[in-house]
């Protein structure tokens, strides 16, 4: 809304004119404000005024005045404040031009952040374990620390198509789906695990159904992008994005509907869990524990399923990392910045594009892998639209290309979701009835519109160039284009 | 007026023949029939809105002609019955002996390059602006380094046939930076380039990708006079050091009458001269065309021209 | 022969809603070429704002007649929710107007998510439901089993979206709005330099598509008599499949779509399956944007190379 100081500013000889002008600023800080509050009111005032209940099987209307004044006072008194304040016209605003703080941090701090990231990551589980004070007391950090790494990992996938190739896709979800669902079903399965009862052992399937389908859920996963990325890659820009949203939902609605196979909207329950190459996590004589010599706790398989998802996580940094300095890479990236030029160079752009896909949809089918691995349950509402969402938006909020902006992204968005799950306090200031895990995603849908407006590049938003001859400089972000699929 | 027959015609390396393009009701290219010659650089030019451009869309597989054949030659120049046969037989492409023959037309516009070997420049220029000159260098050699690579699989290795194939492709971007005069800029962003060095890299990348025909749309478009001359010493280089063929839209006059051997001259989607630029110039439907003649004025002239033909053809 | 004619106009009267909302996407899509993703929540909410206008006027002031309540309601959710898209557009869209290509859509998306939630959380997240309105029909067949039946309130909802339809036709097509409009959608700067606010066109555009929105908003409310938080994106999506359908960017086409949608799902429903009939509207979109993507009534886009 800053428009509207540019409207009405007062001439810079206006400022210095004395109390005069002061005066006259005031008064239209106040007008402003009061016009804002106006708005407010229209705004806020049938929703949070009034509040449909039911009562007694009839809707009957209850009011809320009080808590309409406050939100509507909030505004007023905010608009002003800031009216007379960073808005001001006698505000002088420093031009800035050049790359911004978080780009200049990120040239001088980058070559350090990435080993300290990585050490951290590794030694989290100690950290988590020495600061709670035991094995036991950690596993809600290193729970939080497995869900974070989740969706660094499908960051990381989706930034393959959408920041390197510039191909809009808002139905990842699918595929993370995929993935999930072909383990859950595959290590569930009767027959395959009758098979293998015949022929390697009873509890073979059961031990080792993870790591044999961790490699086929991604695979099948990759395949599946190939099946719906090669009809609408022809498709650009936001035609794209609402194709991906569509096949998104589609398999999501099968997978509720089509009960016989996917067990429907109650899901695919006890799958197998993960197991130490084979060596179950079990209190048993042949359980981990047991073999290493330790005393049984589950902890320990949470542990290691935070360094599963750890390793995958960094499999598809390593690979991402490489692909960009292949040709492969650069054709994708070269997509985003021109298609036509693409082609004109003998790129055969559906390929490329296809590869993209599948590429990304391969690292969303192994998350959605050892998503199931770890829940131990499946069910469609595991995969909704605000999943995708979620992803894309770490995406752009990270800023796409950059690997370190999107985990730095993850880390912060569902780090802030889970926090405000915890925010107990909150019900001593509003009363028992404040749920404050309600306003999850209100707040989420909030800060995705705040975080586009204030940075719609994202944290990162320079290049690093892929290949340099004398000198390695990155790329401004305001070159760098987002490409048109 | 009859002399030995000129080189485009003895060894073309692309004959268009009978092209059409329709665009609905709107006829672009009407009928147009030309060869381009091996080695030679060839001039197509033509007031605005000619359809100048749309024959290199045609040309290059951006457009499918509504009507027409567009051949090239690679080797040496086809023989009628080699084209008939592959016309015929309805392949894209034929390869005989010592030679090969494309049919453009049939060809979609990524293996127009990939395959043909024709590679293309833009009118508004069309460079990857957030890569360094460097790497849009490398993504002209995308093919022959993908096939280096392994389909990436050697590649994610990192196995040695694929670091050398990679050396030798920077080496030879190197070489077209030397060329074009760029290898200072070679770790900046292509869109922080001035323009002229733009339309530089743009020529060097169409030429880091090998091609056999080099198609340049509009390449001295605002370009200064000494950029313009340095254009001209480029463009000839490439022909003398590589051998290859160039086909040019061009407005300025000074770089088409300078160094193309051939032209031909296109209005309203038909060609009207086609000749040596010296025979160009002086052509009178050239110069109607070009100044805005009527019609009837251009007829009279033609008429009048004719009388004194054979009026000197009866006096001899 | 009965179920189908019944199936006919039950379809015809879902396809008006649907078209009613399909407008607002064809007409943001048009001027600003973005997908508006938060319109069907802003559908959703003047669902919520005609409900709570319903209750006040009927239940807490006792008025007795349904058409003076549904005017003033009408009235009311038109004010309320062109009132929310303006500041929708004002806050999360204009500032990020010729920014990054992303960044607009995410914003949307974000502000879809706010909306949904900021109604659940104050409206609360169970259905609501309101007394039937209307409950007169016309018996049109009876085949003494099965009587095909037209409501009332189904003849409302096709006669005012006829009428709303004629004079945003008129508004488009006659005014100098509408030609403001048609000029921002050929160049915005070209407009901007003829002395078009193109600020002022674009907010309107906004407010125009969200006024028809609360329209098919109240039409929905008094059809189904119920309104939840959740009812925002796949009518949503629904509608835009009919914007995508006719031809994105025409008006004509938009209500043609939301027609052919309408009664495509009535009809999947009535005869093959009604668990799959989001699938259906779902795959229509898909296909029509793969195999047709200027639609029925669009133009068809030539790649400049």
């Amino acid at each position: 809304m800053t428009v509207q100081t540019a409207e009405s500013a007062p001439s810079a000889a206006h400022a210095g004119t004395g109390t005069a002008a002061a005066g006259s600023v005031m008064a239209h800080a106040l007008k402003d404000a009061f016009v804002t509050g106006l708005i407010a009111l229209g705004l806020f005032g049938p929703l949070i005024g009034f509040q449909t209940i039911i009562i007694d099987g009839a809707l009957g209307l209850g009011y809320r005045p009080g808590l309409l004044a406050i939100i509507v006072g909030i505004i007023f008194a905010g608009r002003l404040l800031l009216n007379l304040t960073v808005w001001s016209p006698n505000r002088q605003v420093k031009a800035r031009s050049g790359p911004t703080v978080f780009d200049r941090a990120g040239v001088v701090i980058g070559p350090v952040v990435k080993p300290a990231l990585f050490g951290f990551a590794v030694l989290f589980p100690a950290i988590a374990i020495y600061g709670m004070g035991g094995l036991t007391e950690s596993r809600y950090l290193i729970d939080l620390g497995i869900l974070i790494l989740t969706y660094v990992m499908l960051g990381w996938g989706l930034n393959i198509v959408v920041g390197l190739a510039g191909l809009l896709d808002l139905g990842y979800v699918a595929f993370y789906a995929v993935g999930a669902y072909t383990y859950a079903l595959l290590a569930t399965s009767a027959p395959v695990n009758d098979f293998f009862a015949g022929l390697l052992g009873e509890t073979f399937w059961a031990n080792w159904a993870f790591w044999i389908c961790l490699p086929i859920a991604g695979l099948f996963s990759g395949l599946w992008g190939m099946i719906l990325g090669f009809p609408v890659l022809r498709l650009r820009g936001d035609y794209l994005a609402i194709v991906t949203l569509a096949f998104g939902e589609i398999i999501r609605l099968v997978l509720i509907n089509w009960v016989d196979f996917t067990g429907g909207g109650a899901g695919v329950a006890s799958i197998p869990r993960a197991t130490f190459f084979g060596i179950p996590f079990s209190a048993g004589e042949d359980g981990f524990a047991a073999l290493f010599g330790l005393e049984f706790n589950p902890m320990h398989r949470i542990i290691f399923l935070y360094f599963v998802i750890l390793a995958l996580a960094l499999i598809t940094a390593f690979a991402t990392v490489r692909l960009r300095k292949l040709p492969v890479g650069r054709a994708w990236e070269a997509l985003r910045e021109d298609e036509i030029a693409c082609r004109s160079l003998g790129i055969n752009t559906t390929n490329t594009k296809l590869t993209a896909f599948a590429t990304g949809a391969m690292f969303g089918g192994f998350a959605g892998c050892f998503f199931a691995v770890r829940a131990g349950f499946v069910s469609p509402e595991s995969f909704t639209f605000d999943v995708s969402a979620m992803i894309l938006a770490i995406v752009v909020l990270g800023g796409m290309g950059s690997q370190i902006g999107v985990a730095v992204a993850a880390a912060v968005m569902m780090g802030g979701m889970e926090m405000l799950r915890n925010l107990g306090f909150l019900k001593q200031v509003f009363g028992n009835d404040f749920d404050p895990s309600l306003y999850r995603m209100l707040i989420f849908g909030f800060a995705m519109v705040a975080i586009m407006v204030w940075k719609p590049r994202g944290l990162v938003s320079t290049r690093d160039p892929t290949i340099f001859l004398k000198e390695r400089k990155a790329v401004s972000g305001s070159l760098v284009k987002e490409g048109h699929g | 007026m009859a002399t030995s027959p000129e080189k485009w015609d003895v060894d073309p390396i692309l004959s268009v023949e009978h092209l059409f393009m329709r665009f609905g009701g709107l006829i672009a290219v009407n009928d147009l029939s030309f060869k381009v010659g091996r080695g030679d650089i060839t001039a197509l030019i033509g007031p605005n809105g000619a359809g100048k451009t749309t024959v290199f869309n045609c040309i290059t597989g951006f457009y499918k002609p509504s009507e027409g054949r567009l051949v090239l030659a690679h080797g040496r120049a086809p023989t009628d019955d080699e084209v008939v046969e592959v016309t015929r037989i309805g392949e894209r492409s034929l390869a005989v002996e010592g030679a090969g023959v494309f049919l453009l037309e049939r060809l979609p516009d990524y293996r127009v390059s990939g395959e043909a070997k024709v590679a293309r420049t833009f009118q508004n220029i069309r460079l990857f602006t957030g890569m360094t000159v460097l790497e849009n260098l490398m993504v002209a050699q995308h093919n022959a380094l993908m096939a280096a690579s392994g389909f990436s699989i050697k590649g994610l290795l990192g196995l040695p046939g694929w670091t050398s194939a990679q050396r030798a492709a920077t080496e030879k971007a190197k070489y077209w930076l030397d060329k074009v005069n760029l290898t200072d800029r070679a770790d900046d962003p292509a869109g922080d380039l001035p323009y002229g060095a733009q339309r530089r890299l743009e020529i060097a990348r169409a030429m880091c990708s090998e091609p056999i025909l080099l198609c340049l749309d509009e390449p001295a478009a605002g370009l200064n006079p000494r950029e313009s001359l340095e254009l001209n010493a480029l463009l000839r280089s490439i022909r003398a050091e590589h051998g290859t063929s160039i086909l040019l839209i061009e407005h300025d006059m000074s770089v088409v009458m300078e160094i193309s051997d051939h032209v031909v001259v296109l209005d309203y989607g038909t060609k009207i001269a086609d000749g040596t630029p010296a025979a160009v110039k002086n052509d009178p439907r050239v110069i109607a065309a070009y100044l805005g003649v009527d019609e009837e004025a251009v007829e009279k002239v033609e008429a009048e021209i004719h009388q004194i033909e054979t009026q000197a053809g009866a006096s001899s | 022969m009965e179920i189908f004619v019944q199936q006919l106009i039950n379809g015809l009267t879902l396809g008006s809603i649907y078209g009613l909302i399909a407008i607002g996407y064809t007409m943001v899509f048009g001027i600003i070429g973005m997908v508006n993703f938060a319109h069907g929540d802003v559908f959703m909410v003047a669902t919520f704002i005609s409900l709570i206008c319903f209750l006040l006027l009927t239940t807490v002031l006792g008025l007795t007649s349904i058409f003076v309540a549904l005017f003033i309601v009408l009235i009311a959710a038109m004010f309320f929710t062109s009132l929310l898209s303006w500041a929708i557009e004002r806050v999360a869209y204009r500032p990020l107007r010729g920014s990054f290509r992303l960044a607009p859509m995410i914003s949307a998306i974000g502000m879809s998510i706010l909306l949904a939630n900021f109604v659940q959380v104050s409206q609360g997240p169970r259905n609501k439901p309101v007394p039937p309105m209307i409950t007169d029909v016309i018996v049109l067949m009876d085949s003494g089993s099965y009587q095909v039946t037209l409501a009332w309130k189904q003849v409302i909802i096709m006669v005012i979206t006829s009428l709303l339809l004629a004079g945003f036709w008129y508004l488009v097509q006659k005014t100098s709005l509408g030609r403001a409009q048609r000029a921002c959608e050929q160049d915005r700067k070209m407009a901007a330099l003829l002395g078009i606010n193109v600020d002022h066109t674009i907010s309107l555009t906004f407010v125009i598509g969200a006024a028809l929105a609360a329209v098919a908003g109240v039409m929905y409310l008094m059809y189904y008599g119920v309104a939840n938080f959740a009812d925002g994106f796949v009518p949503g999506v629904k509608a835009f499949t009919a914007a995508v359908l006719g031809g994105i960017g025409s008006l004509p086409g938009a209500v043609l779509g939301g027609l052919l949608i309408g009664l495509i799902e009535t009809f999947w429903s009535a005869y093959f399956s009604i668990e799959y009939k989001d699938v259906a509207a779902f795959s229509i979109l898909a296909i029509t944007l793969i195999f047709m993507p200027q639609g029925l009534l669009g133009r068809p886009e030539v790649e400049k190379v």
